[in-house]
């Protein structure tokens, strides 16, 4: 990369002491840092380390709670996403933001043609896009129906969307999640002639590998706060995943069990890709009683197959899951009544209704049997009576069974959804992202039930992005990677900088 | 400016803005009066007094509104667990060919079982009508909002083709109608000499069994969660395909009592002009009602006392009966604007 010297160049953007706080979350702690004209820096840390709070904030999406920004010289008001355009801020979302059944040259205009503009400028805007499109190798048929195009190509629109809007800070959100290598080292080669042109790149990610090949300086993010900010040529991969991960942590006292025999057994199963997101690859997986198995690896690597899979949304696409029992048909309610509680990711989409009242969320995976439901007739009695049960036992904060589950904070709304499957005693239990969003309080009551359900010889996967919370709780350890699964790892037998390698992809035998 | 959502709305909230809503609908009716060349508050008067102004307005009224419960008990049930049946209008001919099918040949001489089994084949016929647009939903994705609307005309052109071919009325002097029903198979009058029939009452006592299926039984549950949120009644283990056809069964149903209603209480025998939308006004009256059965009942009788007050205003004050429909569909927009803002507040910026 360029070697002359950041000091010497402009600071075309400055955040100081950004702070912002959600209820008892500081997801940005007095955050400062700089961009330079004409160079590249990449953001890195992992999921919920305060990446996108960040961005959001710069783009005005939220307002910080302390601390300016600044760009080029002026303070940006806070809180006006188009001040934040018009001040030649542009942003490369990883979920694309094009209408699919518009051109090209439809999709980089749309939006800057003013409402009662005579005619659409069309000639005006083909010409600045192939000039665009010469001076970064930006290469995009401008009459193409984006519908047609490889997500490649889809993203060069939205880099084109940017720089057509005047764009002189480029932000790229993991832009590199969707694309094939190939895909890949042409996106770095549009960057690179970016910067040359005077541009300036903030590149997030939690991909080692890329962040060295392109960044010029990395800052690190981890639970909010800005840990490190290093030249990228003073560094290396494994230095970097010690930073990201937070280096050595002392894992709460786990009183050592022997495991007791596999509960659920998955051999060689593979399942179908959903979307972008990977599906299983040749997975073998056993889960003790007794035992945590904890699944580490980065956002969207299999982790929603694996537990669609064992919650009973899908089924293997060849290789078998196999229970002491295994029933006919594989559907949620054959994996409630197997013995499995699942605490879904999703806690407002998935895990509960929000204008349901606290009794109605309850029962809904026990509602069709006795003594909920006779005959076709609903017992409310003796669901509320559940119901009460559920909220003095697990200390469930709300006003009453009867109002909307919605108005709890997500923390007691977490406790409701493991009493619902904790009282069931369940033999196995799925627990997927069980602590994310929560405050401190909730997460310590959230752990401390699932290691008393340990103790009492259920067998658990706890399917966590945070890798302080996996090397914390489990007795063993699966890193996923592309749908593939590591070997089964015990505890304290890999640092968190080696997990960390694992989860970038590295170590695996066959390909994804 | 921007939407922000308000989590507990205050009674007041909740009472005002539909009040005001109301308000506005009364003042842009009268303007439109007014445009029609009528005096505004005395054409709102007629239309009252022609609604509900003498016993005989009233009963009117109520037999009017007796056949909206039943297509807004059905868009009600159907809406309720997202399951867009536009088609109510198809499943309540499709209830009204079976009660003449069966009302003018297989049953006469039957008796008391006569008029149930008529109900009862009617409802299968509505039921049957909306299992095909369901089953193409939850098993190939398409859109149930289409489907059922184009059953509509299908149904009509199947009604016209059996009222010119298989099922007109020989007597009929050429009308396209089909033959009466037995004297023996029509809905009695509640009270003799008066006008109402026991369709109304049938209406009040689905009404009720609806409400106390959405609220009593395991499949109202069920009902409502696939509505309120089809995810998270997956993965908690509910047939969510098992229930929209359930739910289906159930919308078809009640629409196509409408169809027997108005045949065995009111008309007698099938005509093209059986329904004048009554299975499109359903969305209106269950939209109104929020979706709930009971409340059903209520808008029911208020916007055929719309209908029925703006055709005898129209006879007394030379206003055309267009107003009508101009005053409901007033009402239901604003209606659902003031929905909207017990639930949100406008922000600035």
């Amino acid at each position: 990369m360029t070697d002359t010297r950041p000091e010497a160049q402009d600071v075309v953007l400055r955040l100081n002491n950004i702070t912002k706080r959600f209820g008892a979350l500081t997801a940005n702690d007095a955050i400062s840092m700089q961009l330079h004209r004409g160079e590249v820096i990449a953001l890195l840390g992992e999921n919920g380390a305060g990446k996108t709070t960040l961005m959001n904030i710069l783009f005005g999406q939220y307002t910080a709670d302390e601390g300016t920004v600044e760009l080029f010289g002026a303070p940006l008001p806070p809180g006006n996403p188009r001040a934040a355009l018009a001040a030649g801020l542009g942003m490369v979302h990883q979920h694309f933001t094009l209408a699919d059944n518009l051109t090209v040259l439809e999709n980089i205009q749309l939006g800057t043609v003013p409402l009662w503009y005579a005619g659409l400028g069309r000639a005006r805007a083909r010409a600045k896009l192939a000039r665009l499109a010469d001076d970064f190798g930006l290469v995009v048929d401008p009459d193409a129906i984006v519908a047609t195009l490889t997500v490649g190509q889809r993203q060069r629109v939205e880099i084109l969307k940017a720089l057509y809007r005047d764009a002189r800070i480029l932000i790229l959100d993991e832009p590199t999640a969707v694309l094939t290598p190939q895909e890949s080292d042409a996106l770095f080669e549009t960057l690179r002639r970016a910067v040359a042109s005077g541009l300036s790149v903030v590149f997030i990610s939690h991909k080692l590998h890329e962040v060295m090949a392109i960044s010029s300086r990395v800052l690190v993010l981890r639970h909010g706060r800005l840990v490190g900010e290093v030249a990228t040529r003073d560094t290396d991969r494994h230095a970097l995943a010690a930073l990201m991960v937070g280096a050595e942590i002392t894992p709460p006292k786990l009183t050592p069990l022997t495991p007791g025999p596999a509960l659920l057994r998955l051999r060689d199963v593979s399942t179908r890709d959903q979307g972008t997101a990977p599906g299983l690859k040749s997975v073998t997986l056993a889960l003790r009683a007794g035992q945590i198995s904890g699944l580490a690896g980065v956002s969207g690597n299999g982790q929603s197959a694996l537990s669609d899979l064992i919650s009973g949304l899908i089924t293997p696409q060849s290789g078998g899951l196999e229970l002491p029992e295994t029933p006919p048909r594989w559907t949620p309610r054959a994996a409630v009544a197997a013995g499995i509680a699942r605490i879904p990711e999703d806690r407002h989409k998935t895990g509960t209704i929000a204008d349901f009242s606290l009794t109605e969320n309850a029962i809904l995976e026990t509602y069709a049997a006795p003594p909920y439901s006779k005959n076709g007739l609903m017992n409310w009695r003796a669901a509320e009576a559940h119901t009460r049960h559920l909220i003095d036992t697990y200390d469930v904060r709300c006003p009453g069974p009867s109002g909307p589950i919605r108005q709890l904070s997500g923390g007691n709304m977490q406790k409701l959804i493991l009493g619902r499957a904790l009282e069931l005693s369940p033999k196995i239990i799925l627990a997927n992202q069980p602590v994310r969003g929560l405050d401190i309080g909730a997460i310590t009551y959230v752990h401390g039930r699932l290691l008393a359900a340990r103790k009492a010889g259920a067998a658990v996967l706890l399917i966590s992005e945070d890798l302080d919370e996996i090397i914390g709780l489990s007795d063993v350890i699966h890193v996923i990677s592309e749908g593939r699964l590591s070997p089964e790892f015990e505890r304290g037998q890999l640092t968190a900088a080696e997990l960390g390698l694992w989860m970038a992809g590295q170590g695996f035998t066959h390909a994804a | 400016m921007r939407l922000e959502p308000i989590a507990n709305p205050s009674l007041a909230r909740r009472l005002g803005f539909p009040a005001l809503a109301l308000a506005a609908t009364v003042i842009i009716a009268s303007l439109l009066a007014a445009l029609a060349g009528a005096e505004p508050f005395g054409t709102l008067g007629l239309i009252v007094k022609g609604a509900a102004g003498s016993k005989f307005a009233l009963l009117e009224t109520l037999n009017r509104a007796t056949p909206l419960i039943f297509t807004g008990l059905a868009i009600a049930v159907a809406f309720r667990a997202k399951l867009w049946n536009i088609g109510a209008e198809a499943q309540l001919y499709a209830g009204a060919i079976v009660t003449v099918i069966l009302g003018t040949s297989a049953l006469s001489g039957m008796g008391g079982f006569a008029l149930p089994i008529m109900a009862l084949g009617a409802m299968v016929a509505g039921a049957v009508i909306l299992l095909g647009p369901v089953i193409l939903k939850t098993r190939f994705g398409v859109d149930e909002v289409v489907t059922t609307l184009l059953f509509n005309f299908i149904m009509i052109l199947l009604v016209s083709y059996l009222l010119e071919g298989p099922m007109k009325d020989p007597m009929g002097m050429g009308w396209p109608k089909s033959a009466p029903l037995d004297r023996d198979l029509r809905l009695p009058r509640i009270v003799t000499g008066l006008r109402l029939h026991w369709g109304f009452a049938l209406a009040l006592i689905s009404a009720m069994l609806i409400w106390l299926v959405q609220t009593r039984t395991t499949l109202g549950y069920e009902m409502r969660a696939v509505g309120q949120n089809p995810q998270a009644a997956r993965f908690a283990g509910i047939p969510v395909n098992l229930v929209l056809v359930k739910t289906a069964l159930l919308s078809g149903g009640l629409a196509a009592l409408a169809g027997f209603s108005e045949v065995a209480g009111l008309k007698g025998h099938l005509s093209l002009d059986l329904s004048p939308g009554f299975g499109y006004t359903g969305i209106i009256v269950a939209m109104l009602a929020l979706l709930h059965p009971l409340g059903v009942v209520v808008t029911a009788i208020f916007v055929a006392g719309i209908f029925v007050g703006a055709d005898s205003m129209s006879r007394a004050a030379g206003v055309p009966t267009y107003i009508a429909d101009m005053l409901l569909a007033t009402a239901l927009l604003l209606m659902v604007l003031a929905i909207g803002l017990t639930k949100f507040r406008v922000v600035r910026g």
